[in-house]
């Protein structure tokens, strides 16, 4: 017996005295985790979140979230003299008076902003593969949340340092905030502590960032990843995997070892881009003053999609009744972010409704396989990308050197065309790869070899894919449409809720109406059977 | 599925079983198809050709669903499982050299890690924060700050990269496979979770009097929801008419943003913009309300009457906050006298009145009415006439 098996033992017999742990210890430590690389979009997500905790907790041992108005004396020349508020000079002062300081803001902000995108390429992931079905909607309900609550995080904590960019972005957010009917400017006038800039904000973003959010954050991730672990993991299609069992490496101590190894790899290239590539460099923005701006401001790129959702909106305002209703704000600022996460959030029900299908999945599908939310999702893409661009659109017009109007007017129509257009590129393209794949399964592949028949015709040799391959491109499912034979039964009574099993067959129809069927075992037969004479 | 009778697509469905799915009068056209679920609790590493758990229901849809199943069908594939792909052994598996090998790399990337890490507190305690460097791609920047990012930056992803390696190599590399069973709990359990919660709420008696306990306790709960409510009220004063005013007054200077000094009517050339607020108003809250431009242009090229007669000798007073959400307006254009807000691209004629020509914001910048003392310094000839900034719901 080793020293390490030693120990462990000793400890296992300690541990086991009092919870007992010895119990459950040989099914979770050696519980199965499949593995493929999609798996560590979450995993990128999670780890940059620790990175992000520990960085911050460092970050509030100097910084001071306070208002108050100080003149600045520390080693930054070009400052020296200027008047600000003590949260942008504490800013300064880590970076510039801390040893250390200056990289752990810098981790923060790439460890930020790494989290926002691998929580989208995930979401992306588990929306295109079919991961949300039944029985995982809750947790794909808690990802959403954790969504927003990270964009609102960060939104908060880039704010933090009250300099003129960030500032903007907050007076941005009162005109938002002033914009919301009937209680709008309440809104406003409480947040900010009276009216706008005030002296409380900086503290109150403060404690919604470092305590309010993150709680809950830690919170969700927690129920997020217990009930992966509970639930198991889903798996792709292939030799060897049903929808009955998992596949993959055990948590002790395959898993273990990767997935902590990746935790420090994370950790390691945030640590490389904190000491290498300046992030917010909030000393070169000068310190907030309400009567300021710089041109060509950029938020941080989570944010891009509502600004340029501000920016693509005409004017719209109406006046009535003593009352002002804008238009122009309340629809790019809230309408469309709420119309955007309530679909994101909803959808795996309304799958579910109009599909008919109630069962538990496991396996995951390709893409190709459910076309029309392929199409769905890309639709989605393309407005999110739209929206996107044009938050940067002066950035676009300085660089390619194009009328900033020109591209707000093209964003207007592609924000309606471009995702019917995705729609139907990529249905088309999910059923191209059906059939290619169908043919693969049928004909074999193109081996490349030519060869000339006595006839002298030439003919391309197919070989036939292997039996894991093949099995790989017909695991799925040919879904049909729901059908609605009667809507009167014998005695002639309608059925209950006629309209609406009417709309759910249509709804299905479009959703399963064009589909490519899977090659038979007696096709394929057949076909074999002819290349062999 | 009880009532899919009436809908049943094809003969042959005729005959599936009912079951929790498919309530409403929908079903899919092919068949709802189940199987047993099978009691495999241990975790059995994979044999090369072997499919784990695979038993004659394996691939074939069974008629019935029983009821500890929740999984209705599964896929019915064309072509049968192969089962797990034969195990290749890894080059460490079968060459022991080729393990020490891989041995030596993780080690070696862990003690890599450890020098890096002797270097950060070297870099930590002997290089000067202040000295620069530069490097290829990435310019000039703090040396002590790259230093960090290449030591511990390197270091953690030394031993991330060491760990990974190891469980690469020479780990022990088996797929296991472990059975997955149906969410759902049998029925009978179910039957019994059900049983215990009535019984649960039997014995608190509130089925007796539902509405006096149970109304009134949600009615005490919901009212305690409102204290929290009230205690935030003093968050902030109330909006009242603060909106509506600035800290421009009758006769109130006018001076330069950055320097303070009063703007004299003679200072002004055509075509000059420049940014203003009120004589000795400093605090940032005023300021966000009260911060005007004032332009010179020649009369005979502004086109709006009131414009003119608000106006002093061809000077003009706007607000600088963005009718839309509030930004500063600032990007000047000469030639076209047309005045850009940076933020969301609103574009102002400042020949007519400030009228908005492209953009989201939905009004004119409000005008400040001015005149001049006798030094010729310019002064407001009272507070803006509608109220300035953002829209907001009681700005009528």
């Amino acid at each position: 017996m080793s020293t390490v098996e030693r120990m462990a033992g000793g400890l296992g017999t300690w541990l086991d005295d009092r919870f007992g742990v010895a119990r459950g210890a040989r099914k979770l430590l050696r519980k199965v985790f499949p593995d493929h690389w999609t798996f560590m979009l979450g995993e990128i997500a999670l780890w940059s979140f620790v990175v992000i905790l520990l960085s911050g907790t460092y970050l509030t041992l100097f910084f001071k979230p306070s208002m108050h108005e100080v003149v600045y004396h520390g080693s930054y020349v070009p400052l020296q003299g200027v008047q600000m508020s003590e949260a942008y000079a504490s800013t300064l002062d880590l970076s510039f008076e801390v040893r250390g300081g200056l990289i752990m803001r810098q981790i923060h902000h790439w460890a930020a902003l790494i989290f926002v995108a691998a929580i989208m390429i995930h979401m992306l992931r588990i929306f295109f593969t079919g991961a949300f079905r039944k029985p995982r909607e809750v947790n794909w309900l808690i990802g959403n949340v954790l969504f927003i609550l990270a964009i609102l995080e960060g939104l908060f904590g880039y704010s933090l340092p009250d300099d003129l960019l960030s500032g903007t972005g907050m007076r941005i957010l009162e005109g938002v905030l002033l914009g919301i009917p009937l209680v709008g400017t309440y809104a406003s006038f409480f947040l900010f502590g009276g009216e706008f800039p005030g002296q409380l904000l900086i503290p109150r973003l403060f404690t919604i960032h470092i305590l309010l959010i993150p709680a809950l954050m830690v919170a969700l991730i927690t129920v997020h990843l217990l009930l992966v672990f509970y639930q198991k993991h889903t798996q792709y299609p292939g030799p060897g995997k049903t929808n009955r069992n998992v596949v993959g490496a055990p948590f002790l101590p395959i898993y273990t070892a990767k997935a902590g190894g990746f935790f420090l790899i994370i950790f390691g290239l945030s640590a490389l881009l904190g000491g290498l590539v300046q992030v917010n460099p909030v000393w070169l923005y000068g310190p907030y003053h309400p009567a300021q701006i710089s041109a060509g401001s950029q938020p941080d790129f989570y944010m891009g999609w509502l600004e340029g959702a501000l920016r693509a909106m005409p004017a719209w305002e109406i006046n009535a009744w003593g009352h002002t209703v804008s238009f122009s704000v309340l629809v790019p600022a809230l309408v469309v972010p709420g119309i955007f996460f309530t679909v994101l959030a909803l959808y795996p029900f309304v799958e579910s409704w109009v599909t008919g299908d109630k069962r538990e999945h496991h396996l995951l599908e390709r893409p190709r396989n459910a076309p029309t939310r392929t199409a769905i999702g890309a639709a989605g893409v393309t407005f999110f990308g739209l929206l996107w661009l044009n938050g940067g659109n002066d950035v676009i017009a300085d660089k390619l050197h194009l009328s900033i109007y020109a591209i707000t007017w093209f964003t207007r129509f592609a924000l309606f065309l471009g995702p019917v257009v995705a729609f139907i590129v990529a249905r088309r393209i999910c059923l191209g790869l059906q059939r290619r794949d169908r043919d693969k399964v049928l004909h074999g592949r193109e081996s490349g070899i030519i060869r000339r028949l006595p006839s002298g015709e030439y003919i391309e040799i197919h070989e036939p894919v292997s039996v894991e391959e093949r099995y790989v491109l017909t695991a799925y499912e040919v879904n049909r449409p729901l059908e609605l034979t009667d809507a009167v039964d014998e005695n002639g009574i309608p059925m209950p809720n006629g309209r609406v099993h009417k709309v759910r067959s249509a709804l299905s129809r479009w959703y399963f109406g064009t589909r490519v069927e899977k090659p038979t075992p007696a096709e394929y037969q057949q076909l074999t059977a002819g290349h062999h004479h | 599925m009880s009532t899919h009778d009436e809908m049943t697509p094809g003969a042959e469905e005729q005959a599936a079983p009912s079951g929790p799915e498919h309530t409403s009068g929908l079903v899919p056209r092919d068949e709802v198809r189940g199987r047993h679920a099978r009691a495999v609790d241990d975790i059995v590493p994979a044999v090369d050709g072997v499919v784990i758990e695979a038993d004659d229901h394996e691939f074939a849809p069974v008629e019935r669903i029983t009821p500890d199943s929740t999984v209705a069908r599964t896929y019915d594939d064309p072509f049968p499982n192969p089962g797990p792909p034969h195990h290749e052994p890894r080059r460490t598996d079968v060459d022991p050299r080729a393990a020490r090998r891989a041995d030596r790399q993780v080690a070696g990337m862990f003690g890599l890690a450890t020098l890096l890490l002797i270097g950060f507190i070297v870099s930590f305690v002997a290089v000067d924060m202040d000295q620069m460097i530069s490097l290829p791609l990435i310019g000039k920047i703090g040396a002590q700050n790259a230093l960090f990012g290449v030591t511990i930056g390197g270091a953690l992803a030394l031993v991330g990269v060491g760990l990974i390696h190891w469980a690469r190599k020479t780990m022990t590399a088996v797929e296991l496979v472990e059975p997955r069973h149906p969410l759902r709990s049998p029925e009978p359990k179910r039957e019994e979770g059900a049983a215990a919660f009535r019984q649960g709420i039997e014995e608190t008696g509130i089925g007796r009097r539902p509405f006096l306990i149970g109304g009134s306790l949600l009615a005490a709960l919901g009212g305690l929801l409102t204290a929290p409510l009230v205690l935030l009220r003093d968050l902030g004063p109330l909006p009242e008419k603060k909106l509506r005013h600035t800290a421009w007054a009758i006769e109130q200077r006018i001076v330069y943003e950055n320097t303070n000094e009063q703007v004299k009517a003679s200072d002004m050339h055509i075509g000059t913009l420049v940014a203003a607020h009120p004589l000795g108003v400093e605090d940032p809250n005023r300021l966000a309300k009260a911060s005007i431009f004032l332009i010179r242009l020649d009369p005979s090229e502004v086109k709006s009457q009131r414009q003119l007669d608000w106006g002093y000798q061809g000077i003009f007073a706007f607000s600088r906050i963005c009718p839309h959400v509030g930004c500063p307006v600032d990007l000047y254009e000469q030639a076209s006298h047309h005045l850009l807000c940076p933020c969301h691209q609103s574009t102002f004629d400042m020949v007519d009145g400030a009228k908005v020509i492209f953009g989201p914001a939905a009004r004119a910048l409000p005008q400040l009415q001015i005149t001049a003392d006798g030094e010729g310094n310019l002064m407001a000839k009272g507070d803006f006439t509608e109220p300035v900034g953002p829209s907001f719901w009681e700005r009528g």
